[in-house]
C-alpha cells in the first residue's frame, strides 16, 4: 500500500507530523496525486491497540519526551516536565481528542479589531476573511462526520450531560445540547456508531470518533502517493544557499540519521515541536532559526483559558459512562465586555476516570478535603472550560540548551503566565460552572485548575505583515516560500473553540493552495 | 513468631499498643507485618518492620479513605522496601518520629489522632520525602484496579460493549 520514495527524491512534499494538520494535509495532497513523505515521531496504534485504562493508555500514546516549563502557570509546578497532554503516534492527538468540532466565530477572527487594545496582549486579526473558510469548514465537518452539521443527528446525552443540561436550563442558558462532535451518532456511516463506552481520550476502540490514524492516513496510503515513516524523529530542516528548504534530517528508531530531500516541507508537529524544529534548524544564514526574521517563532503561545468544574451530589451520577465530552453550553462564548473580560468561553461536559481524577482534581492536594471528594466519585459530575486566552509575546517556546532529548537535541522550554483577562474569564467561568451544578443540588463544587495543555496554539502565527508573525494566510512562511506550517501553531489567536476543526479546515485549504502553487511552478 | 521482643528492643506489647493506636498494622516479627484481622500480611526485606508500618500509616494519613483497607496502602508503598530507597525512607520516617517526640509522643505511630499526625505532615509537606511518597501514591493507590470498585468506578467497558445498553443515561433523580 505504501509508496516508498527514495531519500534523494526531491519531488516529494515532506510533511512532519501526522495529526489533525499533517495527517489531513498528507492525505489531501496524496488524493491530488502529489507525492508525500510523512515523517511521524511516534509509532502506529489502531483501535485494536487502544486500551480502556487511563495510565496504561497514557504510557502507550502520550508524548513523553523531555520538555521543561517556566512561568507562573500551575502546570510548571505540578507537572513541570509535562506541559502538554498530547500524543506521539501516527494520527497524532486525533487519537486522544474528545471530538468537539466548533467553528471559530466571525468576530474571533478579528480579535484585534473586536477587542481593541488589551494591555500586555499581542492581539492581531487573522489575515483570513471568515467567509473564505466557510466552504472549508463544511468540507472539514463532512470529513470528520460532525454531529449536528449536514444531515447528521446529535449524540444522545449521558448521565453527566443530563446533570449539566438540567443545571444549565435552570440557570436560563439557552444554547445547550450534546455538542457538535466528530463521533458517529447513527449507523450507516463510514465509521461505527458510538457505543457510549467512555475512554474517548484513550483512543476510540470502535473507531466511532474521527482520528487521522484510521481514516485520512490509510486513505492517503491507498493512493500510492503517501508514505508514512513511523518513529522518524526530525532533527532539522535543511536549506540551500538560495534560502529555500531542500530536505529534512531525521533519526530512525535505531538512532540512524537520514536525509529526505524535499520540494516543499510542511511542519505539523504541534505548537511545541514545530517551533522547536525551526529553532533547532538555525544556520549561519538563519542564525535565529528558520522563518524567524520576525523573531516571532515560538512566541504568542496560547493554550486556551481552561479549567474544570467538578461537583458532587447526594446521589450517583456515574459520569464516566458514555461519551466523554458530548455536552456544551455556548451562551458564554459571546464577546461581552460587561462580564469584565474580552472574548468568551464554552462549557463542555468532561469526565475523568478515578485514576486521572486523583491526579488532576487538585494536583498536589492531599488530606481529607481531597479524599472526601474522591469518596464521592460516583456522585460526581464534571465540565471543562475552554475560552479564548490572550496571546502574549513573552509566553513562548524556546530551546533549552541545558536539557537534551534521546537524540541529543535541545528540548522545548514552555513558558506561560496567565494574562489578567485569562484570570478574569476563568473566575467567571468557575462561578457559572458552579452555579450550573448548584442549580441541581450540588453538595460541593471543585474549581479545578487547568490540566497539561492539549490545545497548544500560536507559536508560528499567521499575520498579514511579515513583521508580526511567521506565516501568511496560507500557512506559508513569510521568509521561505517552500516552507509551510500546517498545524495549530499557525493560529493568529486562540478563539474560544476547540481547535481541531479549524486545523483540519486550514489543512484542506492549504492542500488546495499547495497543489495550485506547485502546478504553477511557484514552489 | 517473635512475641516478646521486637526490633530495636521494643516489646511486642509496645508494638501492639502503637499499632492499635494508629489502627493500622501489626509488626508480627522481624521483617514481617500483618493486619490484626489477618486480611493481609507483608514481609519486608530491607526496611525495618516498624518503618514500613509507619510508612503505611503515613500513606493513609495523606490519602485517608475509611472504606479502603490497609492492604491497598501496603501495596501502594511496598515498592519502597528496596535497597535504592531504604535510606531515604528510613531517614524520612526517623524525621516523622522525631517530630512526634517533639510533640510529646513516643513515635508517629503512637499518635492516636489523625489530626496530630496530619499536623506533622503539614509541617513537612514541601520536603522531598513527603512529596515523593505523596506523588507515588497518586498512581500507587488509585491505579490499583482492585481499589476502583470501592469508589464505584467501573474501569474498562469496551469488553462489555460500552454502556449503550448498560446505563449510560440511567440517572433517575433529576
Amino acid at each position: 500500500m505504501t509508496a516508498p520514495f527514495e531519500l534523494t527524491d526531491d519531488n516529494v512534499v515532506v510533511v512532519i507530523g501526522t495529526g489533525a494538520g499533517g495527517g489531513v494535509l498528507a492525505n489531501e495532497l496524496a488524493q491530488k496525486g502529489i507525492s508525500v513523505v510523512a515523517l511521524e515521531a511516534g509509532g502506529r496504534y489502531l483501535p485494536q491497540d487502544y486500551v480502556n485504562d487511563e495510565w496504561e493508555s497514557f504510557g502507550q500514546l502520550a508524548w513523553l519526551d523531555p520538555r521543561t516549563t517556566s512561568g507562573d502557570w500551575r502546570v510548571a509546578k505540578d507537572f513541570s516536565g509535562l506541559p502538554a497532554w498530547i500524543v506521539k503516534a501516527v494520527g497524532g492527538t486525533t487519537t486522544h481528542w474528545a471530538g468537539a468540532s466548533l467553528r471559530i466565530q466571525d468576530h474571533e477572527f478579528k480579535a484585534k479589531t473586536t477587542y481593541g487594545n488589551v494591555q500586555g496582549a499581542s492581539l492581531l486579526d487573522w489575515p483570513i476573511d471568515p467567509r473564505e473558510l466557510d466552504d472549508y469548514y463544511t468540507k472539514a465537518e463532512n470529513k470528520l462526520g460532525v454531529t449536528r452539521t449536514g444531515d447528521r443527528p446529535g449524540l444522545p446525552g449521558n448521565n453527566n450531560y443530563k446533570v449539566f443540561e438540567a443545571g444549565a436550563k435552570a440557570l436560563g442558558y439557552k444554547d445547550v445540547h450534546t455538542g457538535r462532535m466528530a463521533i458517529n451518532a447513527d449507523e450507516n456511516r463510514d465509521r461505527a456508531m458510538c457505543q457510549q463506552t467512555g475512554f474517548c481520550f484513550q483512543g476510540c476502540k470502535w473507531g466511532a470518533k474521527w482520528s487521522a490514524a484510521y481514516t485520512d492516513i490509510p486513505q492517503g496510503e491507498a493512493t500510492g502517493n503517501l508514505e508514512v515513516r513511523e518513529k522518524a524523529h526530525v532533527a532539522r530542516i535543511l536549506h540551500n544557499e538560495a534560502g529555500k528548504v531542500t530536505g529534512v534530517e531525521y533519526f530512525d528508531s535505531d538512532g540512524n540519521l537520514h536525509m529526505q530531500a524535499a520540494r516543499v516541507v510542511c511542519v505539523a508537529g504541534n505548537s511545541f515541536e514545530s517551533p522547536r524544529m525551526l529553532l533547532n534548524s538555525a544556520t549561519s544564514m538563519f542564525p535565529d532559526g528558520l522563518a524567524n526574521s520576525s523573531g516571532q517563532v515560538g512566541r504568542n503561545y496560547m493554550r486556551h483559558m481552561t479549567g474544570s468544574v467538578y461537583a458532587t451530589f447526594d446521589k450517583p451520577v456515574k459520569m464516566w459512562r458514555g461519551t466523554t465530552m458530548a455536552g456544551i453550553i455556548q451562551d458564554e462564548a459571546r464577546h461581552d465586555p460587561s462580564r469584565g473580560f474580552v472574548g468568551g468561553y464554552e462549557l463542555e461536559t468532561l469526565a475523568l476516570g478515578l485514576p486521572f481524577m486523583a491526579a488532576f482534581l487538585d494536583p498536589g492536594g492531599w488530606g481529607r478535603e481531597f479524599t472526601s471528594a474522591l469518596d464521592s466519585y460516583e456522585n460526581m459530575a464534571g465540565m471543562w472550560i475552554v475560552g479564548e486566552d490572550m496571546p502574549q509575546e513573552t509566553n513562548r517556546v524556546t530551546l533549552n540548551h541545558d536539557v537534551t532529548d534521546q537524540w541529543g537535541l535541545p528540548v522545548a522550554n514552555v513558558h506561560f503566565s496567565d494574562h489578567p483577562n485569562d484570570v478574569a474569564m476563568r473566575d467567571h467561568a468557575y462561578q457559572q460552572g458552579a452555579a450550573v451544578y448548584e442549580a441541581v443540588g450540588a453538595t460541593r463544587v471543585f474549581p479545578t485548575p487547568p490540566y497539561p495543555s492539549t490545545h497548544n496554539l500560536g507559536t508560528n502565527r499567521m499575520s498579514e505583515n511579515p513583521r508580526d508573525g511567521v506565516v501568511n494566510k496560507w500557512g506559508q512562511t513569510h521568509d521561505i516560500a517552500n516552507l509551510y506550517v500546517s498545524d495549530g501553531s499557525q493560529f493568529t489567536t486562540g478563539a474560544a473553540e476547540n481547535p481541531t476543526l479549524t486545523i483540519v479546515a486550514l489543512a484542506i485549504r492549504q492542500a488546495d493552495h499547495l497543489a495550485s502553487e506547485m502546478s504553477q511552478g511557484n514552489i | 513468631m517473635q512475641d516478646t521482643t521486637g526490633p530495636k528492643g521494643l516489646t511486642r506489647r509496645e508494638l501492639l499498643s502503637r499499632s492499635t493506636a494508629a489502627g493500622a498494622t501489626f509488626v508480627v516479627g522481624a521483617g514481617f507485618l500483618a493486619a490484626p484481622n489477618a486480611a493481609w500480611a507483608v514481609e519486608t526485606t530491607t526496611l525495618k518492620p516498624e518503618t514500613f508500618a509507619t510508612l503505611v500509616q503515613m500513606a493513609r494519613d495523606i490519602y485517608p479513605h475509611d472504606k479502603v483497607g490497609d492492604e491497598f496502602y501496603v501495596v501502594a508503598v511496598k515498592g519502597y522496601d528496596a535497597d535504592t530507597t531504604a535510606d531515604m525512607v528510613e531517614a524520612g520516617v526517623a524525621g516523622l518520629n522525631a517530630a512526634a517526640r517533639g510533640k510529646g509522643h513516643a513515635s508517629y505511630l503512637a499518635m492516636g489522632w489523625e489530626r496530630d499526625r496530619v499536623d506533622i505532615l503539614r509541617g513537612m509537606e514541601d520536603s522531598a520525602f513527603f512529596q515523593q511518597i505523596r506523588g507515588g501514591l497518586v498512581t500507587g493507590l488509585y491505579n490499583q484496579k482492585a481499589v476502583w470498585p470501592i469508589f464505584g468506578y467501573e474501569g474498562a467497558s469496551f469488553d462489555q460493549g460500552g454502556y449503550i445498553d448498560r446505563g449510560f443515561n440511567d440517572i433517575n433523580w433529576l
